[in-house]
């Protein structure tokens, strides 16, 4: 259950306590996030929405251990990411955060089996492991003819699909999209939302994801509006079958 | 585990064109550093290679070439006396020698070039067995007769089998061409001493220095000791080798120091455009960085990738330097002996151990070249940086 109003529940994966996170652009401070709390349970898919500059990304980076909050905490699996030096967090992204970018971020000079490996390269799996796993992955997404086409020999949504592989291939504890369908015709963004939809109902994957697309946002469980750095609203509540 | 190479390899192949000119760069620095070396390295095995580990050559005390010593016949026959020196039915093998400095034009430019005339005894090739007559015979003692180093009879007009010449006053006939095995000798022309002597009218029995075949290449110390503390002598003895090993020294540094300069030169420019190579490679895939820092490669590992994508680079402008320069191996080429005064023709000498320095300084390049870089990369702001389109 998706709790915004910072009392503690059972069963949470990710916890947020008091997140502050402000921003110095000259004489002016820029308060991006204000006090937030949030709870999310395992399994559960949640959607982030609200204008631009609301705070979206930078929740969702903050969420990914890539930028660190001014104040308040963040809890991850029993992980306090406030905590953690640079190179741990590193090190802990690589054991628990899946990340799927608007723009795909693929490796333009490797296949996709090569982009969908990259995150087992830092796991201790030996070589024909890795394989098996990317393979795995690809065929979860529909990918597995594609394993030795490059990124430019793919279309949008299939690229996108190459990076939901590689976001799930070490098996992450949680999948951030930052605007998964944001670069994607309707068809293709149509295929990414049931993909990760499955990924959530059928395979119990934790999925933040931040959409402009209300659309993408009916697919989740829960819909959080962010406005000025406040998550304002919890509704959207959808049956988990 | 590290970003695999393969996403090096492939992303210097897709900026080929910023990759060749960071590689040619590099390949022209190689070149001319290992030309340089090569040089110096065939000057001094040329000079080194002149000298035998089981001879001795004995000069005055105090003077640092042949051209500044003087022995006297008196010397001659207690040194050649002396506990140490090889002898066969024929008697010792010791050659007493004078050297005198002769211009011929070079055949390949017309223009006199000194050429070192050493006048020897009959035993000289006894006791130097890798001089070797080629063609021809070898000059009779008392006669005006030269036999002629296979450089000097190439390097020279005039000088081939049966040509006469004239210098010192007197007409020579070339009757010989001997084989030096590429050192100093096949520079030089070989005559009788006291031929020599008289020609140039300087006084009988006067020679300036003196080469002894020793019973082995230990026997030096039996013998240096011998000589050094005859109360008739005041002279000083080395091993052959290690008497033209000095005398390559002043030029082989010479020659070291400015091949390095100018290297030095060089590679600072290619270390700029290695530089610039990798500071582009870094601007453009700045999102690709972002992503793989996302993912969980540590900024060590951005670090260690970079670097490698500028070894590569420099690897293969240190490769192709090397293939540049390998056809200078073996040309030869001549300079003055500042020991001697005399043209002295060599080849160069392009060695494993100098290719090895050649890429050795390549890889050097690169990492000076890519390490700024390199760290820029794995400083970047990783969530600003996954937006760059």
């Amino acid at each position: 259950m998706v709790r915004v109003d910072g009392e503690d529940g059972a069963e949470t994966l990710i916890r947020v306590r008091n997140l502050d996170k402000r921003y110095q652009r000259g004489s002016e401070e820029i308060h991006v996030l204000q006090g937030l709390n949030l709870d999310v349970g395992r399994g559960e898919f949640v959607a982030f929405m609200g204008p631009s500059g609301s705070g979206k990304t930078t929740l969702l980076n903050l969420l990914g251990g890539l930028d660190v909050p001014s104040a308040g905490s963040i809890t991850v699996d029993g992980d306090e990411l406030t905590r953690m030096s640079a190179a741990k967090l590193t090190r802990w992204r690589a054991r628990h955060v899946g990340f799927i970018f608007q723009m795909y971020n693929l490796l333009p000079v490797l296949t996709a089996f090569g982009n969908v490996e990259l995150p087992l390269l830092l796991t201790r799996l030996d070589r024909a492991q890795r394989r098996r796993q990317v393979e795995t992955a690809l065929a979860l997404v529909g990918l597995a003819d594609r394993m030795d086409h490059f990124p430019r020999q793919l279309s949008g949504g299939q690229e996108q699909r190459v990076a939901i592989a590689r976001a799930i291939v070490a098996d992450p504890s949680f999948l951030l999209c930052d605007e998964p369908t944001g670069d994607l015709d309707r068809a293709s963004a149509g295929e990414i939302l049931d993909l990760l939809t499955a990924l959530a109902r059928e395979y119990g994957k934790t999925i933040l994801m931040v959409t402009h697309d209300p659309r993408a946002a009916e697919r989740a469980d829960c819909v959080l509006h962010l406005d000025k750095g406040v998550l304002v609203e919890a509704a959207g509540e959808a049956a988990r079958a | 585990m590290a970003i695999p190479l393969i996403y090096n390899v492939r992303s210097v192949r897709q900026r080929w064109v910023s990759a060749i000119v960071a590689v040619v760069g590099i390949a022209g620095t190689v070149a001319v550093f290992v030309a340089m070396l090569a040089l110096a390295s065939g000057f001094r095995a040329t000079l080194v290679a002149s000298g035998a580990a089981e001879n001795a050559i004995v000069r005055r005390a105090g003077a640092s070439s042949e051209m500044e010593s003087l022995i006297t016949l008196d010397q001659v026959r207690v040194i050649e006396n002396a506990p140490g020196v090889r002898r066969d039915e024929r008697g010792p093998l010791a050659s007493a020698e004078a050297v005198v400095v002769a211009a011929f034009p070079l055949a390949a430019t017309g223009t006199d070039a000194n050429v070192q005339v050493r006048g020897t005894s009959p035993r000289a090739f006894a006791v130097r067995p890798a001089v070797r007559i080629v063609a021809g015979r070898a000059f009779e003692p008392g006669l005006a007769e030269l036999v002629v180093g296979r450089n000097a009879s190439r390097a020279y007009a005039g000088l081939g089998l049966g040509s006469r010449v004239r210098f010192g006053g007197g007409d020579w006939t070339v009757v010989g061409v001997f084989d030096a095995s590429g050192s100093a000798f096949d520079s030089e022309l070989w005559c009788d001493a006291n031929v020599l002597n008289q020609v140039f009218q300087r006084p009988q029995n006067i020679f300036q220095s003196m080469t002894v075949r020793l019973t082995s290449a230990d026997a030096l110390s039996q013998f240096k000791d011998a000589v050094t503390a005859d109360p008739r002598l005041t002279v000083q003895v080395d091993r052959e080798v290690e008497y033209y090993e000095k005398q390559s020294r002043q030029l082989t540094r010479l020659i070291t120091v400015l091949g390095t300069f100018i290297a030095l030169v060089m590679g600072i420019g290619a270390v700029f455009a290695a530089l610039n190579t990798m500071y582009s490679a870094v601007a453009q895939r700045g999102r690709e960085i972002a992503t793989m820092r996302a993912l969980g490669f540590a900024g060590a590992a951005v670090v260690v990738s970079f670097l490698v994508e500028s070894l590569l680079i420099a690897l293969a402008g240190g490769l192709l330097g090397c293939v540049l320069v390998l056809p200078l191996n073996g040309l030869t080429t001549g300079t003055i002996n500042w020991q001697t005064f005399s043209h002295l023709s060599f080849a160069f000498r392009v060695t494993p151990s100098l290719l090895l320095t050649g890429v050795g300084f390549s890889l050097l390049m690169g990492v000076i070249g890519g390490l700024p870089p390199a760290l820029r990369a794995a400083r970047l702001p990783v969530a600003a940086a996954l937006r760059e389109l």
